[in-house]
C-alpha cells in the first residue's frame, strides 16, 4: 500500500512527538512507530530537564551552555549549545503550560535539583537546574506529548516498523516500512522525513536501553549512504543497576547520595574534588572503572563487572520517598534492597549515543559536503552536535523537546513550497530482495547467539575503556556476525504479528552501527569525553578537536572529519 | 533451575484455535519472566509472539496472566511465581481484549475509550507568562494518576465489561481524574458527558480488583470514587441527577 504525506515522522518518542506537533499545524503529517507511542523509551527517563529558570538559586542560559561545552570536552558545537539552553527555558514553560506535572517549590514554582557537571558561574560548584517531576520526568514529557498529539488529532500508524529509506540522489523521497499487524508492506511518499528512532544501546551486554533502542534511522540511513558523526562517543551511565543495567538516576546523587567502595571510602574525592558525586558521567564511570581494577569494587575480584555501592541512605526515607519512588521501587522489585535502609549495587551501563544522523541546528540531515534535501533527524538518534564527546545529565531530553522543536518547524515551513518527489523504477529493489532471501531455506543461525555474541564483544572490547587490540577484536567479531547474520532465515512464515521479522531486522541495524561504532572509536587515537583509551591517555586538541563522519561502504566503514564550531570558549583542560 | 512455561498460545493463520503450549527453559530465580520469553523466543521457538521494550516496567508493553493475575512480564521475577525447580509458570493474554496473536492483545478498543475521556490539559485561562504556580498539596492531589503506563492491566483484571462491555475502564477514568484533579485544568464540564453516564464512572462497582493488580501501585478504585464524588458534588449543587442510569444519587 502507499501513503502520501506532506511530512512523516519515523518514531514516537519526545522529538517525534514533538516534531509532529509542529509539523502537524501546517502539514499533512503522519508518525510511523514501531512501538505505541507511550511505550517509546523517552518515557525511561527519570531525573529531569536541564533548564537555566533560577527558581531555586541564580541560573543563567550561558551557564548551562558552557556546562554543555565543557562536559563535552570541547567537541560539542558551541552556537548550537547556545541554541540548546537559551531554548530549554521556553521548552520547559511550553511543557508546564500544557499540562506537565513538574514537582513544586515552596513558592509552587517548577522544583529543580542539581545534576551532574551543571553548574553556577562557570564551574564554581553545583547548580540546580534539573526540572524534575520526582523521578519519572521522561514519562511525564512523554505521556505530556501524546496527550497533545491526541488533542491535535495528529495521525498515527503504530507498531509499522521501518525498513528501508527512498533516496533520489541527495533528496529524499519517502520510506518503506512493513505493518506488524498484517504484514503488509507499506510506502510513505513525502516531502519531508524526519527520523527520531532514539538510541542504539542494545548493541552492549550491559544497558540501560529498551529493546526497542536498535539504531533503526541511523542504520537505514547508514547503508543508504550517509556518513555517522562521531560514534565512538557512547556513554555509560555509571549508576547501572548491578548485573541488569536498569538505570538509577543521577538525581539520587543530585539529592545527596554519593558513592563508595569496599573500603566505604567516598572515592570521588579522588577523582573529581569540587563536584565529588556529582562530576560528569564519563569521569564518574571511569572512576569506578578504576576502583574495580585497583581492587576496591565491593566483590574485590578486580573484574570487569564487579561493582560498587550507591548509598542514599543519609536522604532520609520521606525525600527517598517522594522524590525517588520508583528508583526505591525498581530497587526492591529486581534487588529486594530498600535504598531508605541499605546501600544500592550499582555498574557502569551502556546509555546514550552521543553520536548519530549528522544535523544543522533545525534537524537537517547534512555533513559539511552535502544537504539531503526533505531528510531530518532529531533526538538521540541525531547529532547536531550539542553533546559533544559526553552528554551531561539532563541534556537528552532538553535535546529532544529542542531540536524535535525545531525540526517541526523547519519541515511546516519547507513542505508548504515542495512537492513529493517521484518514485523511481525499482525503488524497493533492494529491500524486496532482502525480504525475500529470508523466506525459506533451513534453519540458519541462531538470533540469541546472534546478540549475544555482539552483545559480549561490544561490551568487553568497546567499553568504558578502549585500547586497539580490543577494539580490533570488536571490529574482527562484529564483521564476522554480520556475514553470519546475511544467512539468518524465517522460521516463522506467517504474515500477522511476525516479530521474530522484527529481530533480524533489528539485530541487522545493531551490527551495522556496532561496525561504525568500533571502527570510529579506532581510528580516534586521543582521549576524549566518553571515549577514553589507555593506549592513547591523553586530549590531543592538534590533531583531534573534530568530528568523525563515518561512512558504510558493505563491510568497511570509511572515515572523514568535520570542524567543530569554537566560536564561543576556548578549549581548556577540562577539571571538576 | 528449570521451569517449565506453559503458554496460551493462538495464531490466525492456522486452524488449531487457542492451545497451551510448555516449554522447559534454564532460568535464574531472579530473572525476570520477560527474561525467560526471550530465551525461547531467541532460541527454541521463534514464532512465540508477544510484545516488549523497556525491560523495566515503565512502558507497558509486556502486562499478561501470569499464573492467573495481571502482571508485567519484566516487573515479575521467576522466584516470585516459581519456588522450586521444575515448577510451572502458566502465561495467559490479558483478558476483555481480543487476542491478536499468543499473548498480544488489540490496542484500538482500549486507546478509543481513553481518548473518549479528552487525556490532556484543558488550561484555565490567565494571563502571566512563565509557569503556573501550583502547592505542593495542588500538585500531589494527583499525583498517584499520574503513575499510570495505560499497561490495561486494571481492564484485564475488571469484572464489570462481562456483563458491560461499553465501561470505559478503571484506566480511562484514572487518566481523566490525572486532569480533573489538577489544579491548572478547567475541563471538567467536557469531560462529564463520558465520566456522567452509565459507561462511565456508574459502571464500576468497587470490586478493587484493579488496584490489586495495577503494577504502578496506584489506588484506582479510590480515584474512581473521588471522581465519583466530585461529580455528585457538581451535580448537586446545580439542583440536577447524576446520569447512573435512573438511579437517583
Amino acid at each position: 500500500m502507499t501513503h502520501e504525506f506532506d511530512a512523516v515522522i519515523v518514531g514516537a518518542g519526545g522529538a517525534g512527538l514533538y516534531a509532529a506537533l509542529e509539523a502537524s499545524k501546517k502539514a499533512r503529517t503522519a508518525v510511523i512507530s514501531k512501538v505505541y507511542p507511550t511505550r517509546s523509551h523517552t518515557g525511561a527517563a527519570q531525573g529531569g530537564i536541564g533548564a537555566a529558570l533560577g527558581n531555586v538559586e541564580e541560573d543563567h542560559p550561558e551557564w548551562h551552555a558552557f556546562d554543555t561545552v565543557k562536559g563535552g570536552d570541547y567537541l560539542t558545537d558551541q552556537d548550537a549549545a547556545i541554541i540548546l539552553a537559551e531554548d530549554a527555558v521556553r521548552a520547559v514553560y511550553d511543557l508546564e503550560n500544557r499540562g506537565l506535572p513538574f514537582s513544586r517549590t515552596d513558592e509552587g514554582k517548577i522544583a529543580q535539583r542539581r545534576f551532574g557537571g551543571h553548574t553556577r558561574n562557570f564551574g564554581e560548584g553545583a547548580v540546580h537546574r534539573s526540572c524534575y517531576a520526582a523521578d519519572r520526568t521522561g514519562h511525564m514529557i512523554l505521556q505530556t506529548l501524546y496527550q497533545q498529539c491526541i488533542k491535535n488529532e495528529v495521525r498515527f500508524f503504530n507498531e509499522y516498523q521501518v525498513l528501508d529509506i527512498v533516496l533520489e540522489g541527495n533528496r529524499c523521497a519517502g520510506v518503506v516500512s512493513v505493518e506488524l499487524s498484517t504484514g503488509e508492506l507499506h510506502v510513505f511518499r513525502s516531502k519531508a522525513v524526519l527520523f527520531a528512532t532514539g538510541g542504539f544501546g542494545r548493541m552492549f551486554k550491559v544497558t540501560s536501553n529498551a529493546h526497542a533502542n536498535t539504531g533503526d534511522g541511523p542504520a537505514v540511513l547508514a547503508r543508504a549512504g550517509v556518513p555517522l558523526e562521531d560514534m565512538e562517543f557512547f556513554q555509560f551511565h555509571p549508576t547501572g543497576i548491578y548485573g541488569m543495567g536498569i538505570l538509577i538516576t543521577e538525581g539520587v546523587r543530585g539529592e545527596g547520595g554519593i558513592l563508595k567502595n569496599r573500603n566505604g571510602d567516598r572515592f570521588m574525592e579522588e577523582y573529581a574534588p569540587t563536584l565529588l558525586d556529582l562530576a560528569p558521567r564519563d569521569m564518574v564511570s571511569r572512576a569506578i572503572m578504576n576502583e574495580i581494577s585497583a581492587g576496591r569494587g565491593i566483590r574485590g575480584d578486580c573484574k570487569i563487572d564487579d561493582y560498587v555501592y550507591l548509598d542514599a541512605t543519609a536522604l532520609g526515607r520521606e525525600t527517598v520517598e517522594s522524590r525517588l519512588p520508583d528508583i526505591a521501587d525498581f530497587c526492591k522489585t529486581y534487588l529486594n534492597v530498600d535504598p531508605a535502609d541499605k546501600a544500592m549495587p550499582v555498574q557502569p551501563t551502556a546509555h546514550y549515543a552521543m553520536g548519530g544522523i549528522p544535523t544543522d541546528i533545525d534537524g537537517r540531515v547534512e555533513t559539511d559536503l552535502v544537504t539531503y534535501e526533505g531528510l531530518y533527524a532529531a533526538g538521540e538518534c541525531a547529532c547536531v552536535s550539542v553533546h559533544g564527546a559526553n552528554r551531561l545529565g539532563t541534556n537528552s531530553l532538553v535535546d529532544l523537546v529542542v531540536f524535535g522543536r525545531r525540526a517541526g518547524m523547519h519541515i511546516a515551513d519547507y513542505v508548504s513550497r515542495a512537492d513529493i518527489p517521484p518514485l523511481a523504477d525499482g525503488f524497493d529493489d533492494k529491500i524486496l530482495r532482502q525480504l525475500d532471501a529470508l523466506k525459506g531455506g533451513g534453519a540458519g543461525p541462531s538470533l540469541g547467539e546472534l546478540f549475544h555474541n555482539m552483545q559480549d564483544t561490544m561490551m568487553r572490547n568497546v567499553g568504558v575503556y578502549r585500547r586497539e587490540s580490543a577494539m580490533k577484536q570488536a571490529v574482527s567479531d562484529i564483521r564476522k556476525l554480520r556475514q553470519v547474520a546475511l544467512g539468518l532465515k524465517l522460521r516463522d512464515s506467517n504474515r500477522k504479528f511476525n516479530n521474530e521479522l522484527l529481530e533480524i531486522v533489528e539485530v541487522r541495524n545493531l551490527l551495522d552501527l556496532a561496525l561504525i561504532t568500533a571502527e570510529s572509536a579506532l581510528n580516534r587515537t586521543e582521549s576524549r569525553g566518553a571515549h577514553s583509551r589507555e593506549d592513547y591517555p591523553e586530549r590531543d586538541d592538534g590533531r583531534w578537536l573534530k568530528h568523525t563522519l563515518a561512512a558504510l561502504d558493505h563491510d568497511s566503514v570509511s572515515v572523514t572529519f568535520k570542524n567543530v564550531d569554537l566560536s564561543r570558549w576556548e578549549p581548556k583542560p577540562r577539571v571538576y | 533451575m528449570n521451569v517449565v512455561l506453559d503458554i496460551r498460545r493462538f495464531n490466525p493463520e492456522d486452524d488449531r484455535g487457542t492451545f497451551n503450549q510448555t516449554y522447559d527453559v534454564e532460568v535464574d530465580s531472579t530473572d525476570r519472566v520477560l527474561d525467560a520469553l526471550m530465551s525461547i523466543k531467541r532460541g527454541e521457538d521463534r514464532t512465540l509472539t508477544f510484545r516488549k521494550s523497556c525491560a523495566h516496567g515503565i512502558c507497558g508493553s509486556d502486562a499478561m496472566l501470569i499464573n492467573g493475575k495481571e502482571r508485567l512480564a519484566c516487573k515479575t521475577l521467576i522466584q516470585e511465581v516459581a519456588e522450586a525447580d521444575g515448577d510451572t509458570i502458566h502465561l495467559e493474554p490479558l483478558r476483555h481484549l481480543a487476542v491478536e496473536r499468543d499473548l498480544i492483545v488489540r490496542q484500538i478498543s482500549f486507546f478509543k475509550k481513553f481518548e473518549s475521556v479528552r487525556p490532556f490539559l484543558i488550561p484555565k485561562p490567565r494571563e502571566e507568562a512563565g509557569e503556573y504556580l501550583q502547592t505542593r498539596e495542588e500538585r500531589s492531589e494527583f499525583d498517584d494518576a499520574t503513575k499510570c503506563i495505560l499497561c490495561q492491566s486494571c481492564v484485564s483484571s475488571c469484572p464489570v465489561p462481562d456483563k458491560n462491555p461499553g465501561f470505559i475502564g478503571p484506566a480511562s477514568i484514572v487518566q481523566a481524574a490525572r486532569f480533573v484533579f489538577d489544579s491548572r485544568d478547567a475541563g471538567f464540564e467536557e469531560r462529564l458527558a463520558v465520566l456522567d453516564h452509565p459507561d462511565g464512572v456508574w459502571a464500576c462497582e468497587n470490586h478493587f480488583e484493579c488496584t490489586r493488580v495495577c503494577p504502578r501501585g496506584i489506588k484506582i478504585t479510590k480515584l474512581i470514587n473521588l471522581t465519583k464524588r466530585k461529580i455528585q458534588h457538581y451535580r448537586k449543587e446545580r439542583g440536577e441527577q447524576t446520569k447512573e442510569s435512573g438511579v437517583t444519587t
